[in-house]
């Protein structure tokens, strides 16, 4: 119920129109639900809309949880 | 197409509810979807009408007499043009294909259109010319047809249908088959199914991706080298074959996630899309078994050729893991996965 | 972001997990509350390694193909079946619910009527602009996270003057079942694992009540492989502790707060109702509906559609009682007999993220 996709937003129009880019693919969508989006943003992408903006640093802090919990149990 | 087992039962073995195709009053479009109602429906009326041994095999092309191997399909695709190829480039393929994995040498096909009225006359000449293209790459003539039209809206702007003859050179043998035989992919998944998407403007999608419609005749000669089953990859994508071809086994098959290719761009639309590329439809790719002894020759001569040139071992037969019938993915965690055929239409998620 | 998906951090995790479950003193049995969730666990072989690590995840209600009810499907069959000139649009997986007059999927729609499935709510907007000649109506189906799109997609319609458009709603909350699942008190649950996406919507504090009035832990996770086994793990540490609260492991993509602007859309276009969803039956204030000024966009009351609640389960059908989380899949009659991936009796079967297709995948083991 909740699939959304991290992707980078690539063009965005006026009436709140755009596309973002994931991995070279582009598809439309809609940034309404968001103040304040700009070219470069990341965004999580459901059906059609970006419902959120992605956090630079929280995204850096929960991939370094995760690399010293690899190291913690000797991964 | 449908397979039936070896015994004769039906492929849904286990599942097998022999109600739907006689419950129903009008066809509806989930008949054509190649799922279950489509098998019940050929086992059930078509096989016991016609009832004769050939039809009785259910394979993809029909080993007649005298070394003759006969296949036909329709082509209904739409839109009729993507990047990469169109109606006209599936109709041939998709019928020399089917020969080629059932161990024979496609020669010659016949071309039946039905045409749409108002149908713009560029369009046809285009897909003449993209016939003519794809039957020369296969080494196929075209030696009879037929041509229809009819009203407009009677018809969705041109259907094709294709049958071809060929002559046996090989038999699949399915019940050499042994655990530790090789499980080899001949390129990339997907791609088909990504340009026909974005030829429909579906999603505002944007992707580099282009067919993969292509002849497998390549793959002929490896026939001679230790191969011992092959199919294309079509309708309901790699899963769905090999969970087919695993049905028929008595062991299991196990495939890894990480080893098979897939590009950036199916990557990327799949993920997006919510859908999962091992079930989309290809249209020059496929599966060849083989002992493991040949399985790192046969798999260098599939790369040297251009369309064989991501080919990858992605799994093996298995007597050890799983129960027999099963197939099983190991995924990029490490954990593993019970994959089923297609039963209906692939859907884009957003749940 | 390779380290969400890679593997040797995942075996890490399942060994932190197996370490902190080993020295709880009862089995751990987690609710994925999240369809995608129950989907991600499956996809990547995840349950059979969480059960061997000594946790047991149970799936909850948030799949919106498994709770909306049988009839409110059927309402959808009734419109296109019955009248022509209609294209119901609607997303994918709902499409192939069964129903006593069949599915989306199987159905012979009336002559110029068509089902046209789509990704997004706009699709639908699309096509109304696209064929003024032809009503549609867009079964809009979802959770916080699809709902304040359904509700931009109806302003849209209303700004545009849009004239043969219209949703047919079938909007769930999902803190209020949350509450009702506590409250029936059916269940051990040992922790609830949230879902990521709803929660961007409406944030962390919806949530609290169940750490502060049931005591039960949890974690808000993503849907890499790796956030939801780091979410598991911050649950067994409240286990552990014996301090419930709500975690939030997702902190790239929710923001505490949530999205302010789309709650400010669904306050505007939408209000509150009881709803009756599959399985857990009628909950107070779980749903919610069109606000009477846009009336004419509610495929209910354009096309005076009259739906009676909880009449169209299926005799012998166990789902509900595999939404809460109180039988499992092979306890139900009519698992692998009736019901079976191939022909679905039952939403548990249709939907990928469904209980029962799930354990039918790998439960056999």
């Amino acid at each position: 119920m909740c699939l959304g996709i991290p992707a980078k937003v690539t063009h965005i129009q006026s009436s709140g129109e755009g596309k973002v880019d994931y991995l070279g693919t582009k598809v439309r969508v809609n940034f309404s639900l968001l103040e304040d989006v700009k070219l470069g943003d990341w965004v999580i992408v459901h059906a059609g809309f970006a419902i959120s903006k992605l956090d630079e640093e929280e995204a850096q802090e929960t991939l370094s949880l995760l690399r010293e919990i690899a190291k913690e149990q000797g991964a | 197409m449908f397979i039936t087992n070896t015994d004769g039962s039906n492929k849904w073995g286990r599942f097998s509810r022999r109600t739907a195709s006689s419950n129903m009053k009008k066809i509806s479009l989930e008949l054509g979807s190649g799922g279950k109602l489509m098998g019940d429906f050929i086992a059930d009326h078509i096989v016991p009408t016609f009832n004769n041994p050939f039809l009785r095999e259910l394979s993809d092309s029909s080993h007649l007499p005298r070394g003759i191997a006969f296949t036909t399909d329709s082509y209904v695709v739409d839109p009729i043009f993507f990047p990469g190829g169109d109606i006209g480039t599936l109709a041939v393929n998709g019928t020399v294909n089917d020969l080629v994995v059932s161990g024979a040498v496609p020669r010659y096909i016949s071309l039946a259109f039905i045409l749409e009225e108002g149908l713009p006359w560029a369009d046809l000449e285009k897909i003449v010319k993209s016939i003519k293209l794809a039957a020369g790459q296969a080494s196929v003539q075209v030696t009879t047809g037929d041509t229809k039209v009819v009203r407009r809206g009677q018809a969705d702007k041109i259907y094709i249908n294709t049958s071809g003859v060929g002559f046996v050179v090989a038999k699949p043998r399915l019940n050499s088959i042994r655990p530790g035989d090789r499980i080899i992919l001949t390129g990339t998944l997907g791609e088909h199914s990504l340009a026909v998407m974005l030829a429909r403007s579906e999603f505002g999608l944007e992707a580099k991706a282009r067919s993969d419609c292509a002849p497998l005749n390549y793959l002929l000669p490896l026939w001679k080298k230790g191969v011992l089953w092959m199919r294309d990859i079509t309708r309901g994508g790699l899963a769905t074959i090999l969970s087919e071809l695993a049905e028929r086994l008595p062991y299991s098959l196990l495939i890894e996630e990480e080893k098979i290719p897939l590009s950036r761009a199916v990557r990327g639309a799949s993920e997006l899309l919510g859908i999962d590329p091992l079930y989309l439809a290809c249209e020059g790719r496929a599966v060849v078994v083989v002992p493991q002894k040949q399985a790192d020759l046969v798999l260098q001569k599939i790369r040297k050729n251009p369309l064989g040139r991501k080919a990858a071992i992605i799994g093996h037969i298995d007597d050890k893991i799983g129960k027999p019938g099963e197939l099983l993915l190991s995924t990029v965690t490490g954990g593993l996965r019970l994959l089923e055929p297609l039963t209906s239409e692939l859907l884009p998620r957003i749940c | 972001m390779k380290e969400l998906r890679d593997k040797s951090i995942t075996f890490a995790l399942l060994r932190e997990i197996e370490k902190k479950a080993r020295s709880l003193s009862r089995l751990v049995r987690i609710m994925e509350v999240c369809g995608t969730h129950t989907m991600t666990i499956h996809r990547y072989g995840l349950k059979t390694l969480l059960e061997e690590a000594g946790v047991e995840m149970i799936s909850g209600p948030g799949c919106p193909v498994c709770i909306t009810p049988n009839e409110i499907h059927e309402a959808c069959l009734d419109l296109v079946t019955a009248k022509e000139n209609i294209i119901l649009a609607s997303f994918g997986d709902m499409t192939r619910v069964p129903t006593r007059k069949g599915s989306l999927q199987t159905v012979v729609p009336a002559p110029k009527s068509l089902v046209k499935i789509v990704y997004s709510p706009q699709e639908s907007l699309a096509l109304a602009k696209a064929n003024p000649d032809k009503e549609v109506i867009f079964f809009g189906v979802g959770f916080e996270t699809t709902i304040p799109s359904i509700a931009l997609t109806v302003r849209k319609a209303h700004e545009q003057g849009l004239q043969n458009f219209s949703v047919l709603s079938a909007l769930w909350l999902i803190p209020p079942a949350l509450r009702a699942i506590l409250e029936a008190g059916e269940t051990e649950i040992s922790g609830f694992l949230y879902p990521g996406h709803v929660s961007a919507i409406i944030g962390v504090k919806p949530y609290q009540f169940v750490a502060d009035e049931f005591c039960v832990p949890g974690a808000i996770a993503g849907f890499e492989p790796n956030d939801i086994l780091l979410g598991l793990s911050a649950i067994l540490s409240q286990v552990e502790e014996g301090r419930p609260r709500v975690h939030l492991e997702y902190s790239r993509a929710v923001n505490p707060s949530g999205n302010p602007l789309a709650r400010a859309i669904m306050e505007e276009m939408l209000e509150p109702k009881d709803a009756y969803w599959r399985g857990l039956g009628q909950i107070p204030q779980s749903g919610l509906e069109l606000k009477k000024a846009y009336a004419v966009y509610d495929a209910k009351t354009r096309h005076k559609l009259r739906i009676k609640e909880g009449s169209g389960d299926l005799p012998g059908c166990r789902c509900g009682e595999i939404l809460r989380g109180l039988v499992a899949p092979p306890q139900c009659p009519l698992y692998l007999k009736k019901c079976s991936p191939d022909s679905p009796f039952g939403p548990c079967m249709v939907s990928f993220e469904g209980a029962c297709y799930v354990y039918y995948k790998y439960g056999r083991q």
